[in-house]
This record gives structure tokens, C-alpha cells and sequence, in this order.
């Protein structure tokens, strides 16, 4: 979707301002949502992309007035509520009422070390692999407004495919529930003028991970 | 502590411990999630999966010429064979700096990051200041980080738009011939492994 969160490019959001010596949470509830949320996906209440999707979609005001940590908050529970684990009139009661299904399996102490560990992504290939290193691709000029990670600014873009990382699942399916969908994924790499004009700075290359759906073969006869 | 979102809008920090408790309720009283385990992951994050776990593949790879090129062929591979790091999934990158080119890791879509290596990624890189600009902007993000790189060297840019996830490799400091592991690791920055930063130079290294 062409949402707030596809930020590459844009402009008028100030510097970059580090903060030293950051601690890993500024608040004790962020460490609370976060592990709730690792437990969750462990569990199988969801995939990854679904928690991409929900905060995706959370109106642009939310988006930009909320810390990270807060749009985490806003997306578990729209996440929680879509699947059926949890009724609004439970989050506004904070108790447990109804009976909800189980899911698959349940994080203990014993188990957070592999339980962190991220899963692959990897899958069996399900369409035969097209383009090699050295191809030249454009990036198809698609606005699906539903999850996808092909960026705004890489879109209907000439670039080179540099490597293939193998056949992953599909986020775009997974986050529409239609399965892992494997897709083979490359980095393909696009000059800055490509990206962002004749002004832009010459020195610069930018490369993203794209899945082979959305890339064709390149005509540069054109 | 600088300024953060939490301090503009402050309002909602009561409402949002509210909440949380509120939902850590909810799952618990269903059997979904477990406190203890709660405790554990944020323990873990808050102690133990950090930027120092890059920083030993960082200074292994400056070390040993045959770990550097198994690194940067399959990095989950070569990172899971020097086994005192607890396991990496599979799809980590290694990139090397050089005096050609350097690299730059962002995610401008949400916020992937190499958290077993790197440990939780900034307020910084999850921003839209930086997500926004590090691609089309590196050079001043990266003044913004007080690095300046000469004109002729090249800078890429790779956004984490799968679940692939990068370590940059930063240089290795003139100067430090002959130092020993521990003495080099007080060199590997985590921004220099995002590569908003540099390795520090080897007089910096006990400031």
C-alpha cells in the first residue's frame, strides 16, 4: 500500500538526531509490548508481514504523532482484534471473557534463546528462476493497496540484478493470508540518477531486495 | 535523556502503560503469552544480544583473511561456525568498507535490522529522518553522524526490503598492527556496523 511508512525520498523530516548512549527501552511498557509481540509470532497468532501490514496501515496522523514502540501497541491490538483473539470489549475491560482459539504453541524461559533465533525464510522454488547477475531489470510500476516491499522510489526503475539470495516466501501473499507463495529474491542495484534525477549525486548507488514478481527484463533499446 | 516522542506528547505515557498492561493481561489470562517469558526476552535484549556480537565477527573477519572471504560468501554460516555467539538465522549479509566504497544499511519501510548481531536497532534508525533520507541524502545523513567521506569514494545505500539483513564490515584503523582481539573490539562502534560511523581511530580508544 501507498502508505505513510514508505518514507524513502521524502523530504522535510528534519536531521537525523542520534541520542547518546541510548538505553534499549525508554519506557518498561516498550519491553513489555515488544516481548509480547516476539511471544505472539512465535506462538503462530500471526506472521511477521501481518504486523508490517497492521502498522502500515494505521491512519498517517498515528503514524507520525507515535513513537515506534506506540504504533507497535496500536498494531497488536488491531492484529489481536482482526484475528480473532481478542474482542475490543476485552482490551477496554482488561480482562480475559470469551474463549478464544489456542495458538499453536507457547514461548517459556526455557526456550527465549531459540525462540529469538530468527526462523528462515527460505522455501521449495515454485516458478523457475529468470534473471541472472549482470541482467538488466526495470521494476514494475505497481500500487497494489495491499502489503508489498517494493518501495515508491524504486518503482518502474532500470536497475542490475547483483545477486539472487534463493527462493523466499512472498510477503505480499503472506500478508494477504494466501500462503508463503515462494518467490526468488535478488538484490538489484539502481544508480542514484536513476532513482532521483540528473541532480542527483553521482558517487551514490542504491540497492534494494526485490522478489522476481515484481521485476521484468529491461529494454534498453529504448 | 534528549528529547523523544514520549516527552513531546506526554499524555500518552500513562494511557500507554495502561494498555500494555492491559493487553499483557488479556494474553496471559488466555494462556497466550507467559510473564516470565516476558521477562526473559526483555532481560535478554536489555544484557545480552548486543552490538558487541557483531563486533567480534567484525574483528575476527580483520583478523583471519579466510574468515573475512567465508563472511562476505554466506555471513549466517560463517557467523554460526565461530560458535561462542548464540545461533544467527539465515539470511545475514556481510558488506565490506574499503577506500572505494562505502556502505550505508537503512530500512526505509519499517524497521529490519540485524538484531542478533546488532542487538535492538536506535530511536535513530527507525526515524523518518533517517529512513527518508538515507537514501537519497547518505552524504549529509552521514555528516549529520560528523563522518565525511572524500568525494571519490562510492556510497551504497542497501535497504532491508526483504528479510535479508546486512552488518557492514567498517575499515580496519591504521595503526592497530599487532593489537589483539580484545583491544580491537574497543574499535567496532555499532553505528560503524550500520555504517553511520567509522571504526575509531586507534588513539580514540580509550576516550
Amino acid at each position: 500500500m501507498n502508505g505513510i511508512h514508505d518514507m524513502g525520498g521524502m523530504d522535510g523530516f528534519g536531521p537525523v538526531e542520534p541520542e547518546q548512549n541510548e538505553p534499549t527501552f525508554h519506557e518498561a511498557w516498550e519491553g513489555r509490548i515488544l516481548a509480547i509481540q516476539r511471544s505472539l509470532v512465535y506462538g503462530g497468532a500471526w506472521h511477521i508481514d501481518s504486523s508490517r501490514f497492521a502498522l502500515e496501515s494505521l491512519p498517517p496522523q498515528t503514524y507520525l504523532r507515535s513513537t515506534y514502540y506506540q504504533r507497535w501497541v496500536h498494531a497488536i491490538e488491531n492484529n489481536l482484534i482482526a484475528n480473532g483473539y481478542v474482542s475490543r470489549d476485552e482490551l477496554q475491560s482488561g480482562h480475559a471473557v470469551t474463549v478464544t482459539p489456542p495458538l499453536k504453541r507457547k514461548l517459556t524461559p526455557d526456550i527465549v534463546r531459540a525462540g529469538l533465533t530468527r526462523a528462515s525464510f527460505y522455501r521449495q522454488e515454485q516458478a523457475s528462476r529468470l534473471f541472472r547477475p549482470g541482467d538488466r531489470v526495470r521494476t514494475k510500476n505497481i500500487h497494489p493497496i495491499t502489503h508489498t516491499r517494493l518501495p515508491r522510489y524504486a518503482r518502474d526503475k532500470v536497475g542490475t540484478i547483483e545477486s539472487c539470495h534463493g527462493c523466499h516466501l512472498y510477503p505480499d501473499s503472506v500478508a494477504k493470508g494466501a500462503g508463503d507463495d515462494p518467490q526468488w529474491l535478488y538484490t538489484v542495484v539502481f544508480e542514484g540518477r536513476e532513482l532521483w534525477g540528473e541532480n542527483a549525486d553521482p558517487t551514490i548507488r542504491v540497492s534494494i531486495d526485490a522478489f522476481q514478481p515484481y521485476l521484468e527484463l529491461a529494454d534498453d533499446r529504448l | 535523556m534528549k528529547t523523544h516522542d514520549d516527552h513531546d506528547h506526554g499524555s500518552d505515557l500513562s494511557p500507554m502503560q495502561l494498555r500494555v498492561k492491559a493487553i499483557e493481561t488479556i494474553l496471559t489470562e488466555k494462556g497466550y503469552v507467559d510473564p516470565e517469558t516476558l521477562d526473559t526476552i526483555i532481560d535478554a535484549y536489555e544484557t545480552k544480544i548486543g552490538p558487541r556480537n557483531g563486533a567480534r565477527v567484525v574483528v575476527r573477519a580483520w583478523l583471519d583473511r579466510a574468515f573475512k572471504a567465508a563472511l562476505l560468501e554466506d555471513a549466517s554460516k560463517a557467523v554460526a561456525s565461530l560458535g561462542y555467539l548464540s545461533r544467527v538465522g539465515d539470511h545475514l549479509i556481510a558488506v565490506e568498507n574499503t577506500s572505494k566504497q562505502h556502505n550505508l544499511v537503512v530500512c526505509t519501510l519499517c524497521s529490519c535490522y540485524p538484531w542478533e548481531m546488532l542487538g535492538l536497532p536506535p530511536t535513530w534508525y527507525k526515524s523518518a529522518p533517517y529512513r527518508s533520507r538515507a537514501v537519497k541524502h547518505p552524504r549529509s545523513v552521514l555528516a549529520e553522524f560528523n563522518v565525511y567521506l572524500p568525494g571519490d569514494v562510492k556510497i551504497r545505500v542497501w535497504d532491508s526490503t526483504a528479510e535479508t539483513r546486512y552488518l557492514v564490515i567498517p575499515m580496519r584503523p591504521l595503526g592497530t598492527e599487532g593489537w589483539n582481539e580484545d583491544q580491537l573490539l574497543s574499535l567496532v562502534t555499532r553505528d560503524s556496523m550500520i555504517g553511520t560511523g567509522l571504526a575509531l581511530n586507534s588513539g580514540d580508544r580509550n576516550s
